[in-house]
């Protein structure tokens, strides 16, 4: 899909890679809606934007929130029209520092679940309606190996990726041929401030940045339709045309 | 005929009334029975509206309490909007009582930072102005979202919630009521349809107001009200048109801005932002929409001259007389009828 005029919402929108998948969908020239629980971090990064010349809007909202869904996913839409690309990129880790999953406390394993599952569950029932509607529009979530492998600390998050996976491939199967296409994108391991609160001792020179990740995750969605709908996208080892 | 006094579990538990116009017969069905009673070929057009918490609760410069509900965007941060006076959705609109008289330049306050100034009073009516908020763009909406509330309803049994009052595929927010006939509409049975071949198009209608309580306002309605409908769509219908097939709208918005657009060029249907302020009434000779999916309206409601347009009045009263017996459900969460 190209993403020129397309009207994008990218939730963690403030910081890391949704930041930097906002500043490269903007130069691109899409209409960019950044969702994030912090307002200040989010007008920087939108100002950023328009600054370059793009077009951008931030939207201070706590995806964990059921009372938030409606109100930004309303708010987006009459700032930039219906969302063609929606990428669920918000994500907690949970309690820090991480937890073996018998220390872990219920209310916190369901606050991860809140923010990494049902919110952008709630979010996808809003807003692929219209998309399937008008026969196109993408859908991406961000996941991670803790969704596939079963590393020792990382329970809550690793549960709610591995769900957040399942929950794309059944809109993938459910809404087949509707033009509507739904991937989960697998980053690597970035230098973020996340990996750097989950692993404080990793060498942020080993790491992904996050500008060069959301570069190729951009050729994902341009060259969505050699993907098959429903895939778990690893972006280290995916083909594409350069 | 009983209204609705919540909105159902499930988006699509709800009965549809199929009456064939031409024979005037008439026969019970539930909402899921949709695609059977429609044919491949047929297509089926949406208002993919979303709806406004349009209702907003302020004070005047004197403290006296008021309700702002929006009407119209009128561009910028401002919006054509009706006030009411103390009270909430539990007294019938009309029972409201009028606003405190508010001169123009005057500043409601509905939050801190979140005010709205009076542009215009209407001369003929205390109940009608334009205001203008003081936030612009992205905050604008942010505070119509934080303070404001879908339009209620006091048939209702509690508050409505603003998920409550969105269709299955709603998306930009121009609606000021719901587009309600297509709320039963769930993916379910729109896929389903899809399946079977009949086609499936949207447009925009900025849905507006039912009720203002003023008899000299509420004579005037439907005001002037925005429309898009989008180039796929004016291909589908054409290609239906050629093939036979019938278009059907779900809900008397569709077919206001369809039958509009048409009126206002010649029978053609054009892209872009546009207005209509037909009212379609009885003896109204339809010439794109051949069946509608519409709520059960009573027959001193206005909605109910615009179905005269599609089945004669005698049809419609048996109709009335049916679902009533029946117990079908009336308003914006009841029960629906498919007229083709």
């Amino acid at each position: 899909m190209e993403v020129k005029n397309k009207s994008v919402l990218i939730t963690g929108g403030s910081r890391g890679l949704g930041r930097a998948l906002g500043i490269t969908l903007a130069r691109e020239g899409a209409r960019v809606v950044l969702v994030a629980r912090g307002l200040d971090e989010l007008a920087r990064t939108v100002e950023e934007i328009r600054l370059a010349g793009g077009e951008a809007y931030g939207i201070a909202a706590d995806l964990g929130d059921k009372n938030s869904i409606y109100p930004l996913t309303g708010e987006a839409a009459a700032l930039v029209g219906p969302i063609d690309i929606l990428i669920q990129n918000a994500s907690t880790l949970g309690a820090l520092p991480l937890q073996l999953l018998l220390d872990t406390d219920c209310e916190d394993l369901e606050e991860t679940l809140q923010v990494n599952l049902i919110g952008p569950f709630r979010l996808a029932k809003v807003i692929v309606g219209s998309m399937v509607l008008r026969q196109t529009g993408m859908m991406i979530s961000i996941t991670s190996d803790a969704g596939v492998e079963a590393y020792s600390g990382w329970g809550a998050y690793g549960v709610s990726k591995a769900a957040l996976d399942h929950l794309t491939r059944v809109f993938a199967v459910e809404l087949q041929d509707t033009g509507v296409t739904f991937f989960s994108i697998d980053p690597g391991e970035m230098d973020t401030r996340m990996h750097a609160d989950a692993i404080p001792s990793a060498d942020p020179a080993t790491l992904a940045k996050p500008t060069d990740v959301a570069r190729r995750i951009l050729e994902v969605i341009q060259q969505g339709k050699r993907i098959p709908n429903g895939s778990r996208v690893i972006l280290s080892e995916v083909e594409l045309v350069q | 005929m009983i209204p609705a006094t919540k909105p159902p579990k499930r988006r699509d538990e709800a009965k549809m009334l199929i009456v064939h116009a031409k024979e005037g017969s008439i026969r019970d069905a539930l909402v899921v029975d949709l695609p059977d009673a429609l044919r491949p070929g047929d297509l089926l057009i949406v208002n993919d509206a979303a709806t406004l918490p349009a209702s907003l609760f302020a004070k005047t410069p004197s403290g006296a309490p008021l309700e702002i509900r929006l009407l119209q965007h009128a561009g910028g941060s401002d919006w054509k909007a009706t006030l009411l006076g103390a009270g909430d959705w539990r007294t019938p609109t009309e029972l409201r009582n009028p606003p405190e008289r508010v001169e123009t330049g005057s500043i409601l306050c509905i939050a801190e930072g979140f005010t709205a100034e009076v542009i215009d009073i209407a001369p003929d009516s205390e109940r009608l102005g334009t205001i203008r908020f003081s936030r612009q763009g992205v905050d604008m909406w942010t505070g119509i979202y934080a303070y404001g509330r879908p339009i209620q309803y006091a048939y209702l049994k509690s508050d409505l919630a603003l998920w409550s009052v969105q269709t299955a595929y709603a998306s930009r927010p121009w609606a000021i009521e719901m587009p309600s006939a297509g709320r039963p509409l769930s993916w379910q049975i729109l896929l389903e349809l899809k399946r079977r071949n009949v086609r499936i198009a949207w447009l925009t209608h900025a849905a507006g107001i039912s009720s203002i309580g003023d008899q000299n306002l509420d004579a005037r309605l439907p005001f002037p009200e925005a429309f898009e409908i989008p180039q796929p769509t004016i291909n589908a219908i054409a290609e239906t048109q050629v093939r036979g097939g019938r278009i059907i709208a779900v809900g008397t918005t569709v077919v206001r801005a369809l039958e509009g657009c048409a009126a206002q060029n010649n029978g053609t249907l054009l892209g872009g932002i546009r207005k209509t302020d037909l009212v379609i009434r009885r003896g109204f000779r339809p010439s794109v929409v051949n069946g509608l999916l519409t709520g059960l309206h009573d027959p001193t409601e206005t909605h109910f001259q615009l179905l005269e347009a599609f089945a004669d009045e005698m049809t419609l009263r048996t109709v009335w007389r049916h679902a009533t017996s029946a117990g079908y459900l009336c308003h914006e969460f009841g029960d629906v009828c498919l007229i083709v």
